[in-house]
């Protein structure tokens, strides 16, 4: 591609293929036509719909307030392509540059994006997980299914997990007026993205709205009726809770299995690929016309020490998305690397709860404003003498000089005072992070290094 | 002897064009001249000090107002309000705001201001029919004035037969907050005490009288509730109605009155607006960029010391955060001297940024967009009589005093 005449040829007649038509997939496509490329463009996405917004399906849908089927993604531009929905793609052949469909159709490629993202993880044991009555939540139909159930008035709900999505499904159902049993190995929700200190607010929260909260227990069993239909949970602590709905919320799993023998450095742990969004082939080598990103990709990033990250969170989805887009067509010199500062965002139980950096990697917490038994409150995450994360509840509009401190690798625990900092705030705390060798559902950050055999992090129900 | 820019920003003879003034501010981005306010003028400055904890909002935080011209005296003992929110920091900021915000806004009341567009087109179009000679219209006095103090007194709940009395008191309040030079400072003082006191009387009687017949205004709803952080006291709820009535009031009618100014020196985007009402939108997000209604947030001080560019101001400080300027900054918005309504990605600071950004903004944006959008379809070929108009003599709430326009008719 140097000055030989073949990035212009690529733009003007080259054929580009998207694998995964969710919020990274339509950004990228958005952001190629946009850029300039008038070659071929097919979009290919495992689901029937055309891209779909999903924060909405864990909150208002869930409440009967919008519709599952009307949140699609707004199109920030037309773009001319060629859909290819509800035919996932099956595998990969690098050689010959083409993506293989479940329905054996072969489509070509000069370059490729892989923004296949994450499914929700089953229930293990599978005919269990049949019975009428669990559910996960990830898609749209998956959301639709269950509003339609809570419609219904059930009466106990079990949440199996309280992570961000199970606590926000808790939420909901709570706001429905619900009865609701939340089950969670963890010591409290949230504590693997945010830690014990900020998981017991959590835990208060729960408690405060009314659901039934079970923290250090896991769900040993399902049970159903003569009918196929669920009735009750059994839980490692010995008891039972009868419940007419469980859903199912540990987590999610990356959709790298099509790639399995590809050559691609594709495994559980997502895709690695570059600052530049160019994926690594397993041998560590990056490739030139293979890009990742979303969900699914994993890349170093120069705040945390170089180490691969991989952010199951919606902004990254679509700035990384933007930038693997425009590197796809640009001379290398002209690319862009990915080095968005992680953040997210979560609505519960009444409470906004916002995250910068990425507080899983803190061993301390400093509740720099505001106090934890109000629920309202900044939570600074220190590691090794810096400031590496921020949780905001209630109190968003402080991020942003939060994030500069990240961003300047700023001394922690911060030296300076500032408004609302109340008795909590004195000192720092043990950020109570639970031992990361003991599997949970909770970060939506998980760090290592790109071998796609390392596979540490993979999750194990015990029964 | 030169003026130092603090003064030229001061000068009442910059007031039609202050810009070259903030541009060789911008060359200081942190600007402290002997004793005076420390004067931030680059975008990504004054938008990092604007979600600062470091920076407090409480006068009680500065060392000393000797040096800054903006500094407001100490209250005289008998009208003395506690400060509304505007002036406080969390946690009690955050309590106030949040009661305020209650009847007002989302989560709880997602539905009040959008279901004032009715009542705001009407209001608009009652007042372009009521212009009168064509040929010689005060926009100010006939049109932009009136609209928001009508749309506040609607809006807390005032009974109509009382509007009137309600708007005299705020035209006496906003004039001392603009003092004409020539005016006794004694009488005029004199003046707002009274009308202030009135408007306080008139307030905690209408208040009374909302406690016990509540209807579904804001201000019944301020006075009954009872929410999680309880109730507000009524000397509190007085000075949360003062602050939107004073915040609420004379920032729009100078968004109003600066956007058909622009307009007019712009006939081209006029007249796209007059084709399609929907650029209402992105023509009153840029004017909010190219002229705010808030030139400047002074008022601001450090609980520490802290470093800006390379430059440590002393905690206690006070700061003037230039809104304006940053809104011109070449570093964050390209060709930023152009009126340009297809300006993508306008993340302008001219509703401020941070915990105190403005609370009406919603209602603002859309009064500025119905008005200006039914004086574009409405005022057959207008033009400007005199540009530049006269202005107010207050350079932090900038607009014009008077805008003379003709046209050659009034549309129906």
């Amino acid at each position: 591609m140097l000055g030989d005449g073949s990035l212009e040829r690529l733009k003007r007649e080259g054929r580009i293929v998207v694998v995964g038509a969710s919020l990274a997939g339509l950004r990228a496509a958005e952001t190629l036509r946009a850029e300039g490329f008038a070659g071929s463009l097919t979009l290919i996405g495992d689901e029937p719909h055309e891209p779909y917004d999903r924060p909405p399906l864990s909150k208002q849908v869930l409440l009967g307030r919008a519709a599952a089927d009307r949140t699609a993604l707004p199109r920030l531009r037309s773009v001319d392509a060629t859909w290819r929905l509800g035919v996932p793609a099956t595998g990969l052949d690098m050689a010959a540059g083409r993506v293989r469909l479940a329905d054996d159709d072969e489509v070509p490629y000069d370059r490729l994006l892989i923004a296949t993202g994450v499914r929700a993880r089953a229930w293990p044991r599978e005919a269990e997980a049949e019975l009428d009555g669990v559910f996960v939540l990830r898609t749209r139909d998956d959301s639709a299914a269950l509003a339609r159930r809570l419609e219904e008035g059930p009466k106990r709900v079990l949440v199996i997990g309280a992570g961000f999505t199970g606590s926000e499904i808790a939420s909901a159902c709570r706001e429905r007026g619900l009865a609701v049993t939340v089950a969670e190995r963890g010591a409290a929700p949230l504590v693997g993205a945010l830690g014990g200190v900020v998981g017991a607010v959590a835990a208060e929260m729960q408690r405060e709205h009314g659901v039934d909260l079970r923290c250090g227990v896991m769900v040993t069993a399902l049970e159903g009726d003569a009918s196929g239909r669920v009735r009750a949970a059994h839980l490692s602590d010995g008891s039972t809770v009868e419940t007419d709905v469980v859903i199912v919320s540990l987590g999610a799993i990356r959709n790298t299995e099509w790639l399995a023998g590809s050559g691609l450095g594709a495994g559980p742990r997502g895709i690695a690929c570059d600052a530049g969004c160019r994926a690594f082939d397993i041998r560590g080598i990056v490739t030139d016309d293979i890009y990742a990103a979303g969900d699914v990709a994993r890349s170093p990033h120069p705040l945390f020490g170089y180490q691969f990250l991989s952010l199951e969170h919606w902004g990254n989805a679509a700035s990384q998305a933007r930038i693997a887009a425009h590197n796809m067509i640009s001379e290398s010199t002209d690319r862009i690397p990915h080095m968005e500062v992680p953040a997210f965002w979560s609505s519960q139980f009444g409470v906004n709860i916002k995250s910068v950096g990425v507080p899983s990697l803190g061993t301390e917490v400093l509740i720099s404003q505001g106090a934890l038994r109000d629920h309202r409150f900044i939570g600074v995450y220190g590691y090794q003498g810096r400031v590496i994360g921020a949780v905001a509840f209630d109190q968003a509009r402080w991020l942003p000089f939060y994030q500069e401190l990240i961003e300047t690798t700023a001394a922690f625990p911060p030296p300076f005072p500032t408004v609302d900092r109340c008795s909590d705030g004195q000192r720092p705390l043990d950020a109570d992070f639970p031992d990361p060798s003991v599997p949970t559902h909770g970060p939506t950050v998980t760090l290592g290094g790109y071998s796609p055999a390392d596979r540490r992090m993979t999750f194990t129900p015990a029964h | 002897m030169t003026q130092s820019l603090l003064h030229q920003i001061l000068d009442y003879a910059n007031r039609a064009n202050p810009y070259p003034i903030y541009e060789q501010l911008r060359k200081t981005p942190v600007h402290h001249d002997d004793g005076g306010p420390y004067v931030i003028s680059t975008y990504y400055e004054i938008r990092s000090l604007l979600h600062d904890p470091r920076i407090s909002s409480d006068a009680r935080n500065l060392a000393s107002t000797a040096g800054d011209p903006l500094a407001e005296p100490a209250q005289e003992e008998e009208s003395a309000l506690p400060p509304g929110f505007l002036r406080l920091d969390p946690p009690e900021h955050d309590r106030l705001r949040r009661m305020t915000n209650r009847p007002f806004g989302p989560p709880h009341s997602p539905h009040r201001v959008d279901g004032m567009r009715g009542e705001l087109h009407d209001i608009v179009s009652g007042l372009v029919d009521g212009i009168g000679d064509p040929g010689r219209i005060d926009l100010v006095e006939q049109f932009s004035y009136p609209f928001p103090v009508t749309v506040i007194c609607r809006l807390l709940g005032v009974p109509r037969e009382d509007e009137s009395r309600f708007h005299t008191w705020a035209d006496t309040i906003a004039a001392s907050l603009d003092p004409d030079p020539d005016a006794d400072p004694t009488e005029r003082g004199k003046g707002a005490n009274d009308a202030r006191m009135q408007l306080g009387m008139y307030l905690a009687g209408l208040i009374e009288e909302r406690r016990k017949n509540p209807g579904d205004d804001m201000l019944s709803q301020l006075a009954t509730a009872k929410g999680e952080d309880g109730s507000m006291t009524t000397m509190e709820l007085l000075s949360t109605a003062a602050l939107l009535l004073i915040a609420g009031h004379e920032t729009t009618v100078n968004l109003i009155t600066n956007g058909m100014l622009t307009l007019l020196r712009h006939p081209d985007v006029l007249q796209r607006l007059r084709e399609d009402p929907r650029l209402a939108v992105p023509v009153v997000e840029e004017l909010l960029r190219f002229e705010p209604p808030v030139q400047l947030v002074p008022q601001r001080t450090t609980l520490a010391d802290i470093e800006v560019r390379g430059v440590t101001i002393p905690k206690g400080a006070s700061l003037w955060l230039v809104l304006a300027s940053g809104n011109r900054d070449p570093q964050r918005f390209e060709d930023p001297d152009r009126f340009d309504p297809d300006r993508p990605d306008n993340q302008h600071l001219g509703l401020g940024s941070g915990i105190h950004s403005c609370f009406g903004a919603p209602l603002a944006r859309l009064e500025a967009q119905f008005a200006l959008a039914e004086l574009a379809r409405r005022l057959e070929n207008p033009r400007l009589l005199e540009d530049p108009p006269p202005y107010r003599q207050n350079a932090v709430l900038r607009g014009p005093r008077h805008l003379h326009i003709s046209c050659d008719g009034i549309r129906p």
